[in-house]
């Protein structure tokens, strides 16, 4: 636990991302494999289940400290952390633990069996004798997400130089479902073992947004084009008669969308397909918003499952045969895709093509992007046509050319703290917009980003001067203040009070040039709606 | 009922039976001023009050205007209300206001904070009835350490920076934090650069306090000569063009809000030092306790947090607004610029 603590404190006192690096593989050559592996987990946000609800956390840490609840409350929402707040409030000690971050997180798992007096016991011995670092690491530990600055791509980068294996094959390794309480560090990272890679899934390709004027790309011939979807990215993958869906995130989401299940008796073993899940009621692309009502549900109904069906909209096969294709050029990898859908087209599976287009210079390609939202599109994917399927984030060979946002101006109503590195400071704002007779702001939406830290701070310094009621955490603020708000796309909502539901509004400007009188309605904002 | 003897009005805080403000935001004719920060004196005051060792801080910057100043205890009356200034222990110069009338007394704080730095007058408790408290880090979370102990951590920071061949740059203010800072810092380990504003400053300082050795980089300094050394510089300097020239470097912020991991991340800081020169949420409420007061009233900083927690105590508490700061107000507004 001291090493570990002691990483943390490193990873917490530089910005740089090389001493960030440099610090994880110092660490990995040191600590001993079972504190590797939980390391890993750990920085790859997989974490044992809660062992302590954080309600009684809250109740607990507060009598401790010797504070009340509401105290302790308030603080937490300043701090933006329940870990951090804690280890904060409680008396302070120089105590360091000789256990290491195996033997905690034994315990931990242990925890959750326990009885509450026990619980509560436990957690009082560490809280009062562990340093600020070690205490709220190990609180961290049990709260949650470790969300510390450090990517799973930086951990993943620490642990190739560690070990000497390529960025790429650990990436592989990492992926998918592992029990960092039952895997060893041979096991995990060190030794090849084919059979564990039948659920496994390939880290996704993804794209960057293009930087500017896509004439910049070269000779369009170059380059394959279709429609970006705005779905859920996944990969489906066939093998041993098994199907598994994976999301981006790296969860586990065959059990939610139940419909892929025929694929199996179709698709030969030894497929993944990447693509992506859209909502498709009435037989045609439905709104994000219709699949907001499947993403949540761990047991789709019978009846949810015929409102919302879904299909995989396929732009991409990884693995044919067996055999991992990634690096051959996409056009070939296309090619196998499309011989693919064809032999199966009859089955009348859930499963589509993403239409590859092929345009003869950029004007024409920049008119079909126009053509987006017609087609439920959310812009153009440029691909190279002779990529490979690289890992993660890269530039160069895949480019995201969505349309221009959707925009409305909004007046600030209301503003909340914001969370980590906006903790302290209010980030996270509501917006609203006037009613037919210009009298009341009715909300529509939040937002969190888009200004600069510069604007949050004198926005937020604002907020401090201008605030009319506290709610908690939440502040209403004299309506004076006028943004720009874009959001990609927008659809009638019955579970919004303004009656209709953005997808990813944010800031796209301070309007310091209008007053809240020439905001728009919310009429203006209905005649969006296509 | 006569009116209460300090009264909060839109210009700052009113002695009505004396004519004269305490720490006004807006011009008055008379104003007795607690401490040399920016938001407690401002510019335009017909007259200004304040104790001795704050005359040339504030002349410094404000320039030519009308000061007298006071001695510690020094009793001085005004239409036959009588005010004395007392240590805060802030920054040097700085002061509490004493103000007493038909037996009543109040007690401004201005900024305050427990810790004797070595720098300022410690600050010392004043029995009054009325407490009127600054409560910038009035939270349970903000705990200090000893200044001995965070010198510590900043001297081996800077060793190690340097051993790394890195210069340091450590953020301040530049008026009490920067001073605070060099004053300490271990010169067998380096040469101590400063930027203008803190240099400007700390000319000013020297006439009061003993300071170490220290060189302003202007246009002339040499990159080459920097490497290594330690350069104090206004929170303001952070990500401006003048940074440049410390190629490569490691920075460092030492502030009370480096508490939160978040606020030092916020700012692109490397490393956060947990440094105040205002009270932590012990040294506010010792600080109460030994003043004997009944009544507290609050002003910046999480005051209505603050005192509500001070009423479920018995005390009674409400909060004032005021257009102090505070220390957000030193760290994150370009006040430094003033002084450049």
């Amino acid at each position: 636990m001291k090493a570990f603590a002691q990483l943390i404190k490193k990873l917490d006192s530089t910005n740089k991302t090389t001493l960030k690096v440099a610090a994880l593989t110092e660490y990995f050559n040191q600590a001993a494999p079972k504190d590797k592996v939980w390391t890993i987990a750990i920085l790859s946000h997989r974490r044992p289940p809660r062992p302590v609800n954080t309600t009684l956390m809250r109740e607990w840490a507060s009598e401790l400290s010797n504070i009340p609840l509401w105290l302790f409350e308030e603080s937490y929402h300043i701090v933006g952390d329940l870990a951090e707040t804690i280890a904060l409030v409680i008396p302070p000690s120089d105590a360091s633990s000789e256990k290491s971050l195996n033997q905690f997180l034994e315990e931990i798992i242990a925890l959750k069996k326990m009885p509450d007096q026990v619980k509560k016991e436990y957690l009082f011995e560490n809280w009062l004798h562990l340093n600020y670092y070690e205490r709220f690491v190990f609180t961290k530990l049990i709260t949650g997400s470790f969300r510390i600055g450090v990517s799973q791509k930086l951990m993943t980068r620490a642990l190739a130089k560690a070990t000497e294996i390529d960025e790429d094959i650990l990436a592989y390794k990492l992926m998918g479902n592992w029990d960092p309480s039952k895997i060893s560090y041979n096991k995990l990272i060190l030794e090849e073992n084919e059979e564990d890679y039948l659920s496994k899934p390939y880290p996704f390709y993804l794209a960057y947004a293009i930087e500017n004027e896509p004439e910049n790309l070269g000779d369009i011939s170059e380059w394959s084009a279709e429609h970006k979807w705005d779905g859920i990215r996944a990969q489906v993958i066939i093998r041993n008669d098994e199907l598994f869906t994976w999301s981006r995130g790296e969860e586990l989401v065959t059990d939610k969308y139940p419909e892929f299940e025929k694929f199996v008796e179709v698709i030969p073993n030894g497929t993944v397909l990447d693509g992506e899940i859209l909502p498709y009621p009435d037989n045609e692309i439905g709104t994000f918003n219709d699949l907001q009502t499947r993403i949540g549900r761990k047991n789709v109904s019978k009846k949810l499952l015929e409102k919302v069906p879904v299909i995989l909209k396929a732009y991409d096969v990884l693995e044919w045969e067996g055999k991992d294709v990634r690096i051959l050029p996409f056009s070939e990898r296309r090619k196998i895709l499309e011989n693919l859908y064809h032999s199966i087209i009859s089955h009348e599976l859930p499963l589509r093509l993403s239409e590859t287009m092929k345009f003869s210079n950029w004007n024409e390609a920049v008119q079909e992007r126009e053509n987006s939202r017609e087609v439920k599109s959310e812009g153009l994917m440029l691909k190279r046509l002779d990529s490979p399927y690289l890992v993660g984030r890269k530039k160069g060979d895949w480019w995201k050319w969505k349309v221009d946002p959707l925009t409305i101006d909004a007046v600030l109503t209301y503003a909340m703290r914001g969370h980590g590195r906006r903790s302290n400071l209010f980030t996270d704002y509501t917006f609203g917009l006037w009613d037919d007779e210009k009298k009341e702001l009715v909300t529509f939406a939040k937002a969190y980003s888009g200004l600069t830290d510069k604007e949050f701070r004198s926005l937020d310094a604002w907020i401090k001067r201008n605030t009319l009621e506290r709610f908690g955490p939440v502040r209403s603020v004299t309506p004076h203040h006028v943004f720009e708000i874009g959001f990609e796309g927008i659809a009638e909502s019955k579970r919004h009070k303004s009656g209709v539901a953005t997808r990813f509004p944010r800031m796209l400007r301070w309007r310091k040039d209008k007053k809240i009188e020439e905001a728009n309605t919310l009429e203006d904002l209905k005649a969006l709606i296509p | 009922m006569r009116p209460p003897l300090l009264a909060f009005n839109q210009n700052g805080i009113y002695c009505e039976a004396a004519d004269v403000y305490l720490d006004p935001w807006k011009p008055v004719d008379k104003a007795i001023i607690s401490h040399g920060h920016a938001d407690h004196s401002r510019y335009g005051h017909k007259k200004y009050i304040t104790h001795h060792s704050n005359v040339p801080l504030i002349k410094h910057r404000l320039g030519e205007i009308e000061v007298s100043g006071k001695g510690w205890n020094e009793s001085f009356t005004i239409n036959g209300v009588k005010f004395s200034f007392h240590p805060a222990g802030h920054i040097i110069g700085s002061a509490q206001i004493r103000v007493e009338h038909q037996g009543e007394v109040w007690v401004f704080t201005g900024d305050y904070k427990t810790e004797d730095d070595g720098i300022a007058v410690p600050y010392e408790p004043v029995k009054c009835h009325t407490f009127i408290t600054e409560c910038t880090f009035g939270l349970p979370a903000f705990k200090w350490i000893p200044q001995d102990k965070v010198f510590e951590d900043i001297n081996n920071w800077w060793q190690e920076n340097r051993d790394n061949g890195q210069t340091s740059i450590l953020f301040g203010y530049s008026l009490g934090k920067a001073q605070r800072l060099l004053k300490y810092l271990d010169t067998s380990i380096g040469q101590i650069y400063t930027h203008g504003a803190i240099e400007n400053m700390t000319e000013v300082v020297r006439e009061l306090v003993v300071m170490p050795p220290t060189t302003r980089i202007t246009r002339e300094t040499k990159k080459e000569e920097i490497k290594g050394n330690i350069v104090i510089a206004p929170p303001s300097a952070h990500g401006s063009t003048w940074i440049r020239k410390m190629v490569p470097y490691v920075t460092g912020s030492a502030s009370g809000w480096m508490t939160f991991r978040g606020a030092r991340r916020r700012r692109a800081i490397d490393k956060g030092f947990v440094l105040s020169d205002h009270c932590d949420w012990q040294g506010l409420l010792q600080s109460i306790k030994a003043t004997g007061c009944e009544k507290v009233i609050c002003t910046h900083g999480y005051s209505d947090i603050f005192s509500r927690y001070l009423r479920e105590q018995g005390y009674d508490a409400r909060t004032e607004e005021t257009q102090y700061e505070g220390e957000l107000g030193q760290l994150e507004a370009d006040k430094e610029k003033e002084s450049e």
